[in-house]
């Protein structure tokens, strides 16, 4: 993942319209969002998203300082790559020909990917890992022709202490 | 104890110690109206929406207190954004109640429905949509909370009309008080970190050139006799932002008085030359700093905020503390008297000196009124002050006049100056100082207006007249709206688009008296102190006086925008290089 590309974990209460305040921020503070992922946490009260945010758009001390000012953002953690672990899910559908059903099939198991669907011209696979190892995995894709895609964004979590 | 919202919603805001709302009942407020007459709190009835923000803004301005509007849904919660906008930009503790479509209707596009919470999101500094009747009492309680603390601010309460109305089963709930806050995200820090703030006094001990650099956060935090202390202990100028005029005496010897696009030439000057801004509450605002990189290039910067977003979002800090200014400034003083155990200041004689210089040679000057010229703007504002009260609260507009007032009353004292500053909110005045003067019954109000912003809110007289607020308006009446005036002769080869408006259309004597209003009007110089005299002399009523102004008066000194503040332009008498 380019340098300026910073992953925030945040903490926010699972309150109606958190998110749209979230977005809201970035899109008037011109702060610019590259990937989003929500879900509630084990505590039903809370919620987590992580955000990636090019850092290129503004100063990440500026997005993390104008996001805690957000009443309903509980905790901000910035993630660098270094001590964290992050993970993103990629959904593609992509073109099956007579020649090149044995190409695809090498490449899926390659990169251990998942075959969840198949019919006469399509083929759609799953794939979860590092963002890099999507990347790749899409570029990859790219050459049979991709019908549809669709990436989770990441999530990240930081790495256990020893 | 059973209970309903409507009666909750009245009990909490009592319990806040609220006395008195802005506001104007409709259809989704409609049952919170009727538990209202049951109540102790005075409710003003204003004739516009916005007059119930900006009165409520007024109110929080001269007191200190949140200011309460209470409006009903759609139309008027959407004429609420404004005033909240305004709150928003000038730090303004206000906590707005809308009425919003029963709970069922909400998404439906019911009648006088939108989605208020999602529409002022970006203009609060929290909202609520209540889902519960339940929730009331705790929501008034975090509301309050939030709007008064940290970074004050507005904070508005959207209510669905069955949560309010008695008859409605869903309304009714056990009673309770709330105790404490259900707000895990929000602690603002108010106690300053000691380590920066040594860090920020051994800076002051090697600066030559300081300036204190005090904004509209001195005001906030009610820090102006510490911001003194801190003056007289350093012997340091002090300049005072748009936001705190009135926060540091400008019949103070070290006071240098506005900085910015409209500062007196020795506030800009002594901030461009300057080696170390002690800045207390203000946040480089584009009207002060002009041109970014060309502002005080050779200073270092303390910057106290109580809002940590402040720092480094516009000019780079080398120190930066966060917490209550005041309880900052009094940290600081403990500082600089331990380290001055140690230590002396270097010697700042040159720097005062040449800071005594500019006060000499470029003071606020006007040139002098001849026959068959409009009034001078600069004039009527000077005989104001110099005939009223020295407590007298002045509230203004936005334009020319509220540059001339800044600029030209003396303020020597907080809380008498009340404008809209950062949203730049035509038609402030009016509503403002009539919440002044709901605050502050006692004191003598005058609102300094322009006849533009006159022309956006002067409904609001007749709430004035009705309830009783007997607040008196300057009108500079130059026909024209004058700022915009100024720029296009400036920087449009004076061609003038759109910015006539016509000295006597509306006839504003005519005006006010329909209003039930006194209505003056005044065209020469001799005329101005009698006329101001007169109004001071009526307290059953509030009067209008039409001063007829100069419509070729500009404001001076100006910083055009984006030009440096080195570049600044001083009255053409006293020579621009």
């Amino acid at each position: 993942m380019a340098e300026q590309f910073h992953t925030l974990v945040v903490r926010v209460e699972n309150k109606p319209g958190v998110l749209a305040r979230v977005s809201g921020l970035f899109a008037r503070r011109g702060f610019n969002i590259q990937s989003l992922a929500v879900a509630p946490t084990d505590n039903e009260l809370f919620s987590r998203l992580t955000i990636v945010v090019d850092a290129e758009s503004a100063p990440m001390e500026q997005v993390v300082k104008q996001l805690d000012k957000l009443i309903n953002v509980v905790r901000i953690q910035e993630l660098s790559p270094g001590d964290s672990v992050s993970r993103e899910l990629i959904l593609a559908t992509v073109n099956l020909t007579e020649g090149s059903e044995d190409n695809i099939m090498r490449d899926i198991e390659s990169f251990d990917a998942n075959v969840l669907s198949v019919g006469d011209k399509k083929i759609m696979v799953s794939l979860s890992g590092p963002p890099e190892i999507i990347n790749e995995f899409e570029t990859v894709l790219e050459k049979y022709g991709i019908v549809e895609v669709q990436r989770t964004g990441i999530v990240a979590l930081a790495t256990i202490a020893k | 104890m059973k209970t309903n919202g409507g009666k909750a919603l009245m009990k909490s805001l009592e319990a806040q110690g609220v006395e008195i709302v802005f506001g104007l009942p409709g259809g989704a407020i409609l049952p919170a109206y009727d538990p209202l007459l049951d109540s102790s709190i005075r409710h003003v009835l204003v004739r516009h929406e916005q007059g119930a923000g900006h009165m409520a803004e007024g109110y929080a301005h001269a007191t200190g207190l949140p200011g309460v509007a209470i409006v009903t849904s759609g139309p008027a919660a959407t004429n609420m954004v404004t005033p909240l906008a305004d709150a928003m930009l000038d730090s303004v503790p206000l906590v707005c109640i809308t009425g919003q479509v029963a709970s069922g209707a909400i998404g439906s596009d019911a009648f006088q429905e939108c989605d208020t919470t999602g529409i002022t999101m970006a203009v609060t500094k929290h909202n609520f949509l209540v889902t519960e009747a339940s929730e009331i009492p705790q929501v008034i309680h975090d509301a309050f909370h939030i709007a008064t603390t940290g970074r004050p601010g507005p904070v508005l309460v959207d209510i669905p009309k069955d949560l309010v109305d008695a008859n409605n089963p869903v309304s009714h709930f056990d009673d309770y008080e709330p105790s404490g806050h259900d707000l895990p995200g929000y602690s603002p820090i108010q106690v300053p970190d000691h380590a920066s703030v040594l860090e920020a006094a051994k800076l002051i001990f090697q600066s030559t050139r300081p300036i204190i650099y005090s904004g509209g956060g001195i005001l906030k935090a009610r820090a102006a006799e510490q911001l003194r202390e801190l003056a007289e202990l350093l012997d340091v100028h002090v300049v005072t932002t748009l936001m705190n005029r009135g926060g540091f005496p400008d019949d103070h010897p070290l006071a240098l008085g506005m900085p910015g696009m409209h500062g007196n030439y020795t506030a800009v000057t002594a901030i461009q030359e300057s080696d170390l801004l002690i800045t207390l509450g203000a946040r480089f605002d584009d009207r002060v700093t002009g041109k970014l990189d060309a502002f005080a290039p050779d200073a270092k910067v303390i910057h106290a905020d109580i809002d940590p977003a402040e720092f480094n979002k516009v000019r780079s800090a080398d120190v930066s503390i966060q917490g209550d200014v005041g309880q900052t400034i009094t940290e600081l003083i403990k500082a600089l008297k331990e380290l001055s155990e140690t230590q002396d200041h270097p010697d700042r004689s040159a720097w005062k000196s040449q800071i005594s210089g500019w006060k000499e040679r470029f003071p606020l000057v006007y040139d002098e009124w001849q026959q068959g010229e409009g009034l001078k703007p600069q004039y009527v504002i000077e005989q104001l002050r110099d005939n009223t009260p020295d407590d007298t609260i002045v509230a203004s507009g936005v334009g020319q006049h509220q540059m001339w007032a800044s600029q030209f009353w003396k303020f020597n004292h907080p809380y008498t100056w009340i404008n809209s500053g950062g949203l730049g909110t035509m038609g402030f005045a009016v509503p403002a100082a009539i919440g002044a003067k709901a605050g502050k019954p006692d004191r003598m109000v005058w609102a300094i207006d322009g006849d533009g912003c006159f022309q956006m809110t002067n409904q609001e007289l007749v709430t004035a007249r009705l309830e009783n607020f007997p607040v008196k308006i300057a009108v500079l009446n130059n026909g024209y709206l004058g700022m915009v005036r100024q720029w296009q002769e400036l920087f449009y080869n004076e061609r003038y688009s759109e910015v006539h408006l016509q000295p006597d259309l509306p006839d504003y004597k005519k005006l006010a008296e329909a209003m039930g209003c006194v209505g003056i009007r005044v065209e020469s110089p001799e005329e101005v102190k009698p006329a101001i005299d007169q109004a001071n002399e009526i307290n059953d009523r509030p009067v209008v006086i039409d001063f007829r102004t100069e419509a070729s008066e500009n404001v001076y000194p100006m910083v055009p925008a984006g030009k440096s503040n080195s570049d600044v332009i001083v009255h053409p008498s006293q020579g621009n290089d």
